[in-house]
């Protein structure tokens, strides 16, 4: 892989990273959903693009810039329940959480560890 | 008829006020008494920091109005905590008769309300009121833990880490409580959290037209109509609100939020909480008020009465406004 | 007794909502555009960090990627960077999985006055419950219809 190849996939990562994103803040200007509610709507549509297949097609696209978003962990979900899907009952149920085993299990621990070293402190503005 | 007219007129004789470092910084700031650089007050956990706070100001007012401890007969305070936690606590410390008031930002002229109406009828001689609120401990309870990033709505307002106290006397010297009104629960049907300038707007007129009714008086015959934490759009639906009923209050309208801090982008309306009007009104009016610079005023403490527990269930928020007129 | 349906003064709130202040469109656009950029950039960089030094492929690659925006996520959130980014940014931090670390770690340690098992664990997951819920829900959905779909077809 060249350093122009390299370069140009960044610049896909920025512009499809940057525009879920932005879609997110329009929901926020105009609609009075808010940010939890965001995050989960989000996740649903990735999990059921790619139900339907078509997540697969912006990530081979613009890599990081659409797993690294929420949608992109619905992705995993999804993509992980329907390759165990293929290999019985008992993988279609527990593939998806498989999957996305990674991301909850850090996001406990480093969440455990973290609250115990730090202290919320009080906004100064 | 809503309004007292007190007939011998409760004196206050003593304040007593507390603050966070960032309401030090503002033109009220110079007339705190203790501006706190640590806005933890050395505690571990914020309920025990409002708790200190709220415990400093009625010291402190106690200590200004050199009345006994035993010679106060009731304190009476409220805070926006659940259970108003941050009064009850702070009063355990006092052996002094208890009175807990809520009504959200408005406790503050509920208080004095109670108080005065105490010593007017003749049951006490000597009366605290004291409300608190804090920042970190009302956004932690109402709204999202202080480290999530989120953006702050262009309408939404900053709690007040404060604390202010009173000490009413029926004699003495000082600013005295001539009259009062007491508001209604009235409700328009906004129901956004963010908003609660719009939730109370509609209370304040509704208690100054009913104050400027009864006693027959119009927006000309006070220095100034001082409203709580309406912010500055609040601000604005208020006096169109009047203005709709035939009264302009244009001249003599200031707010409590919009002047404890300079106004920067981030604090966006202004402060609110139920410290913003008794740390102001205790600090920066009664030092005008003693003064003689101010002569004859209406406090008007605005409350939205909605509880996290409320606005999940899709009510809409009520407001609360009571009104107290001071003369020097 | 009235409900709220009662108590709507339509007039008050048309004109409450035609003049309140509105957010700064543009500028809250631009930002979580180039924020959520910048944050999935970093994720790609560790992508090819992780691809061309130590080999890993697939599933693994993807797994630690998200381990390290995690961390990343979680540590900004403890030193109290990541509020402040959050307030520049908006949706340009929130929907990126660091946004996720975020709302896991910033209630826990919130709520870590009220104790270890009862604040710091139980409140945990406050913000980001819902979304392991209708995560892991709507992902053994989907591989119970995809399971019943290999069965007949």
């Amino acid at each position: 892989m060249g350093v122009l190849e390299i370069l140009f996939m960044l610049f896909k990562v920025f512009v499809v990273g940057g525009a879920i994103c932005t879609l997110a803040q329009l929901l926020i200007n105009y609609t009075k959903i808010t940010a939890g509610r965001i995050l989960v709507y989000f996740l649903l549509s990735g999990v059921l693009l790619q139900a339907v297949g078509l997540y697969q097609y912006v990530v081979d696209f613009a890599g990081a810039g659409a797993t690294v978003p929420i949608s992109g962990f619905g992705y995993l979900l999804a993509k992980g329940a329907i390759e165990g899907a293929k290999e019985g009952l008992f993988k279609a149920i527990t593939g998806g959480i498989t999957a996305a085993g990674m991301g909850i299990a850090s996001a406990i621990v480093f969440g455990y560890i973290f609250a115990l070293i730090f202290k919320s402190r009080s906004k100064k503005n | 008829m809503r309004t007292i007219s007190f007939k011998n007129k409760p004196v206050i004789v003593a304040t007593g006020t507390t603050s966070g470092p960032k309401e030090g910084l503002g033109e009220v700031g110079k007339y705190i008494d203790y501006v706190s650089k640590d806005d933890t007050f050395g505690e571990k956990t914020f309920e025990k920091a409002e708790t200190k706070m709220l415990y400093t100001s009625i010291k402190q007012a106690l200590e200004f109005s050199k009345i006994k401890e035993e010679d106060i007969n009731a304190i009476i305070s409220g805070d926006l905590l659940n259970q108003i936690i941050a009064s009850t606590f702070s009063a355990r410390n006092f052996n002094i008769g208890f009175l807990g008031v809520y009504n959200a930002c408005a406790s503050f002229t509920e208080s004095l309300i109670l108080g005065a109406t105490f010593l007017d009828g003749g049951y006490f001689n000597n009366v605290i009121c004291a409300t608190s609120s804090h920042f970190s401990s009302a956004e932690r309870q109402y709204r999202y833990p202080l480290e999530l990033g989120c953006t702050r709505p262009p309408l939404s307002q900053w709690t007040v880490t404060g604390a202010g106290a009173l000490v009413l006397s029926n004699k003495g010297n000082g600013p005295k409580i001539v009259g009062a009104t007491i508001g209604k629960i009235i409700d328009y049907g906004v129901s956004d959290t963010n908003n609660m300038c719009a939730a109370m707007a509609p209370c304040a007129m509704d208690v100054i037209k009913t104050h400027f009714i009864e006693t027959n008086t119009s927006p000309k015959d006070y220095d100034l109509i001082i409203t709580g934490d309406l912010g500055a759009f609040g601000s604005r639906l208020l006096k169109d609100l009047l203005w709709e009923k035939g009264f302009d209050i244009q001249k003599q309208h200031v707010d409590c939020g919009e002047l404890i801090y300079n106004i920067k982008e981030d604090e966006f309306q202004g402060g609110s909480g139920a410290g913003c009007s008794s740390l102001v009104f205790c600090s920066y009016f009664y030092n005008k008020l003693k003064l003689k610079k101010l002569n004859r005023i209406l406090l008007v403490s605005t409350g939205a009465l909605l509880s996290s527990v409320s606005s999940q269930q899709n009510e809409t928020i009520p407001g609360i406004a009571h009104l107290v007129e001071v003369e020097c | 007794m009235k409900n709220s349906q009662n108590f709507i003064n339509q007039n008050y709130l048309t004109y409450v909502h035609y003049n309140s202040p509105k957010t700064k469109e543009k500028r809250s656009l631009l930002r979580a555009f180039w924020v959520g950029g910048v944050i999935c950039c970093i994720g790609q960089g560790f992508r090819y960090l992780l691809e061309f030094g130590l080999g890993l492929k697939g599933d693994e690659l993807s797994g630690f990627v998200s381990m390290i925006m995690i961390f990343l996520g979680s540590l900004l959130t403890g030193l109290g960077v990541y509020d402040r980014i959050g307030k520049y940014a908006g949706g340009g931090s929130i929907v990126p999985i660091t946004g996720f670390a975020n709302s896991v770690v910033s209630p826990a340690m919130e709520f870590k006055t009220e104790g270890y098992i009862y604040g710091l664990a139980a409140k945990m997951f406050v913000i980001a419950g819902p979304i392991i819920v209708f995560g892991v829900a709507s992902s053994v959905l989907v591989g119970l219809i995809y399971f019943v779909g290999y069965l007949i077809f």
